[in-house]
């Protein structure tokens, strides 16, 4: 107990920003030898970032990091390691073709005469696995473990190289109920032999169970740190919340009652997404809402066509969708993608092409386009949205905010009666997003369905008439009216507040 | 307040720089090629004269014709390693059909093979999600083994058929037909790419599959027609040729395929996909075309040329690699 008294990472006025996103802003806090620190908040709150420039994987803008009383800076995740600090990251980082033991002294193999010496790897290999208390075969194939054995050959990686800071990083996302036992085993073995875990988690209940100190983080800002005896689910969401709605969005404008259905889904399942059902009628915004890898992106997509769908079926009006992109934007159904880079723009290509390429067929006449009409309509659509006015610039020369204006331009051009929205203002500086909030709303306006997903809780509120709530794949809750609260939208979100029927 | 985020301003600056590489890239193989068009007429008297110029298209005919097609499927992001095959067996398959049927009959039939062997490669990498290079690797064996067969390994002649010739050699205006059909297949290629909702589709397919299939594109179609048109070039080239000697044989596209990669590739298309042009290419081979010419005209060891062109072609990734480097 001694030892928990000792501050193992001084963390001071840390800094960082993506773009022009903060994703920190001067983090300050101590992270106590043999404890578990939790740090909880929002999706994008900054607790991965704060884990990962912990364990050198990022490098700091401003701020420093004090180990045992001594300033260090790390350049990369082996430097961090060389100073006892390891991460098991959310994606697993391990060779799947080797074996577990491999894998565990991998860079770091015994060595006798520049061959690996197997019988000193198996033995230190024991050792390790007796002294943990892992259940972990030296000859399996990584690659035909589960993904709880695989963090466990993570963790036993760290412990091989001495680590005595382990930084976990949503562990629990991914294993099943019985797995996150075992992890919770394993985390409270490594702080009894007097190890450190920090532990980055949205899972409340997890982090009430497991942590000594719980710091809240908020906009990359510390809202609180306090011992676990002192908070409970409902004070750590309200430290999560608070915030003012700092932005001001257009006032909404609901749709008739009588507004014909734009977007019907029905029973729709993909890998991801589990039966989900939904309306979106005409003129209307629909939010959904979730945590990150709750299937919102996954549930976009099977209604667009852009990924196989297993059951169900998605309506356009009257239209029933064939389930591929050609036919989804033929039916009048447009998406706007969650990653623009990877799914959105040809960025080499000029800005001209991007915003014409989904609407071809029309501007086309016997396989030729019409310069002139391609030109005249790409102006127009990106006057609307208030884009660059640069035709012939490549797209990879935009800002962010503008190339999302560039892929909305190319929804509008294709004319949609129903517009999907995956994080629209992802990247985005304040003043496009402002535009894109009153495009989205002169859209919904115009009589177009809108399914928004954002993983600003304060976007959707500002934005949507009715919310929809995902999680682990299903559609848990719909919120409207008074209902329509961030705290009932996070309560459904973390599986905390009793689900409605969707 | 008045603070600048210097992040912000990196980004600016970045970009900037990203431009420039990409007006640099633009220019492109222009400048080499005018380069040594101006150091060729200076130091070779021989060099400019008409006949010169009018036998380097001739002998360029058929690899500018492969590499128009070949420009198509790499810029939709594949590459095609068969069309040395396909030149082989369309080659020959057009003479024996020549000789046998009726001229007609046996163009026909090369350019056939071509457009099939095109479309299997095509499906064998769409349908069958087989890496192009690999596919096509493969689908050269088969084919080249097909060529072997139909030619029993001999070098098969018609010189029995001259009408055949005419096809590749009737001269008109100083130029042979095969250059002109080199010229004819240039512009179409061009206009294919630049002008029409195909080639916008080609240019998407390769620069983001995944964007292209979201915006609308049946990116596995637009993969399919390049390898057909690229089996469809390869082929009309080994007809071509086959009926400029009257003779054909199996192996006899060996090293086109590499010719045709290097001159499309020091023209400038990337072989990431998704940029490029016709324009660029045809330079391209002329290029490589004209360092081979001027090693001739110079008197200058042939092994020389060898070495020239692949430090060359080292060159033309790395700018292309090179101008990439911001994205």
């Amino acid at each position: 107990m001694t030892t928990q008294d000792s501050v193992h990472l001084d963390v001071r006025g840390l800094g960082k920003s993506f773009g022009a996103t903060r994703a920190l802003d001067d983090v300050s806090v101590e992270v106590h030898s043999g404890s578990v620190h939790a740090f909880v908040g929002e999706n994008g709150a900054g607790k991965s970032t704060l884990g990962k420039i912990m364990a050198g994987v990022l490098p700091p803008d401003q701020g420093d990091l004090v180990l045992r009383g001594t300033p260090v800076s790390f350049r990369s995740p082996r430097e961090a390691l060389e100073r006892g600090i390891a991460i098991v990251a959310q994606e697993v980082a391990l060779v799947p073709q080797l074996t577990v033991a491999e894998n565990v002294f991998l860079g770091a193999e015994p060595r006798r005469a520049g061959f690996v010496d197997r019988r000193s790897l198996l033995d230190r290999f024991e050792r390790l696995t007796v002294e943990s208390g892992f259940d972990l075969k030296a000859g399996a194939r990584v690659g035909q473990l589960s993904l709880a054995k695989q963090q466990q050959v993570e963790i036993l990686r760290s412990l091989a190289r001495q680590a005595d800071l382990i930084v976990l990083d949503e562990p629990s996302a991914s294993l099943s109920p019985k797995e996150v036992e075992r992890l919770h085993e394993i985390v409270r073995t490594l702080t009894a032999s007097g190890r450190t875990v920090v532990l980055v988690s949205h899972l409340l209940a997890e982090v009430l169970e497991l942590a000594h100190t719980i710091t809240v983080l908020r906009d990359g800002k510390v809202v609180s740190t306090n011992p676990t005896g002192e908070e409970t689910e409902v004070s750590l969401v309200a430290a999560m919340l608070g915030r003012p709605i700092s932005r001001a969005y257009p006032a909404k404008r609901f749709p008739p009652a009588d507004a014909p259905l734009g977007l019907s889904i029905r029973g729709l399942s993909a890998p991801g997404v589990h039966d989900a059902t939904l309306d979106v009628r005409a003129g209307e915004i629909v939010g959904l809402a979730g945590l990150v890898g709750a299937g919102r992106s996954e549930l976009a997509r099977a209604i667009y066509g852009a990924s196989p769908t297993t059951a169900g079926d998605v309506s356009a009006g009257a239209i029933r969708l064939a389930g591929t992109p050609v036919a989804s934007l033929r039916a009048g159904v447009a998406m706007i993608p969650e990653s623009r880079k990877d799914d959105g723009l040809l960025l080499r290509r000029p800005i001209r092409e991007n915003v014409s390429l989904a609407s071809l067929a029309t501007l086309g006449r016997f396989g030729f386009v019409r310069r002139h009409k391609e030109k005249a309509e790409v102006v127009g659509a990106l006057e609307r949205v208030n884009g660059s006015s640069l035709l012939e610039a490549p797209a990879s020369a935009l800002s962010g905010g503008n190339q999302q204006k560039l892929l909305f331009a190319r929804a509008l051009l294709a004319e949609p009666a129903v517009l999907i929205a995956d994080e629209p203002t992802r990247g985005v500086d304040v003043g496009a997003k402002r535009d894109l909030y009153e495009l989205l709303v002169s859209l919904a306006a115009s009589g177009v369905a809108v399914l928004l997903i954002s993983n600003e809780i304060e976007e959707i509120l500002g934005l949507a008439h009715r919310v929809v709530v995902m999680r682990a794949g299903r559609l848990v809750a719909e919120l409207s009216g008074a209902a329509l609260t961030e705290e009932a939208i996070l309560g459904a979100a973390f599986g905390t507040a009793p689900s409605t029927a969707a | 307040m008045s603070q600048i985020d210097p992040v912000a301003r990196d980004s600016d600056r970045g970009r900037l720089t990203a431009r420039l590489s990409h007006a640099i890239g633009r220019a492109g193989i222009l400048i080499p090629f005018a380069i040594t068009v101006v150091a060729l007429g200076l130091t070779s008297p021989s060099f400019l004269r008409f006949q010169n110029l009018a036998n380097i298209l001739d002998q360029q005919a058929g690899i500018i014709i492969v590499a128009c097609a070949g420009t198509l499927v790499l810029i939709a992001g594949g590459i095609d390693l068969s069309i040395g095959a396909i030149y082989g067996l369309a080659g020959a398959t057009a003479l024996i059909t020549a000789s046998s049927v009726s001229t007609p009959i046996g163009i026909i039939a090369g350019l056939g093979v071509g457009v099939a062997v095109g479309l299997v490669n095509g499906l064998v990498v769409t349908r069958l999600r087989v890496n192009a290079l690999i596919g096509t690797l493969a689908m050269s064996f088969v084919v080249s083994g097909i060529a072997a067969i139909v030619t029993k390994g001999n070098l098969v002649v018609a010189f029995d058929h001259p009408e055949f010739k005419q096809f590749a050699a009737t001269k008109l205006g100083g130029v042979t037909s095969a250059g002109w059909m080199m010229i004819g297949i240039a512009i179409v290629a061009t206009i294919l790419l630049s002008r029409t909702t195909f080639g916008r589709y080609v240019y998407a397919t390769g620069g983001n599959a995944q964007a292209a299939r979201l915006g609308g594109v049946r990116v596995n179609g637009i993969r399919v027609a390049t390898f057909a048109l690229s089996g469809a070039g390869a082929a009309l080239a080994g007809v071509i040729d086959s009926s400029r000697v009257l003779s054909a044989q199996a192996s006899g596209g060996q090293f086109l395929t590499f010719t045709v990669l290097t001159g499309i590739i020091v023209g400038g298309t990337s072989i990431l996909g998704g940029e490029g042009s016709i324009q660029r290419t045809v330079f391209g081979c002329l290029f490589v075309a004209l360092v081979a010419n001027g090693f001739n005209l110079l008197g200058l060891d042939p092994f020389y040329q060898q070495v020239t062109l692949g430090v060359i072609l080292v060159l033309a990734v790395s700018v292309d690699a090179w101008s990439r480097r911001f994205e």
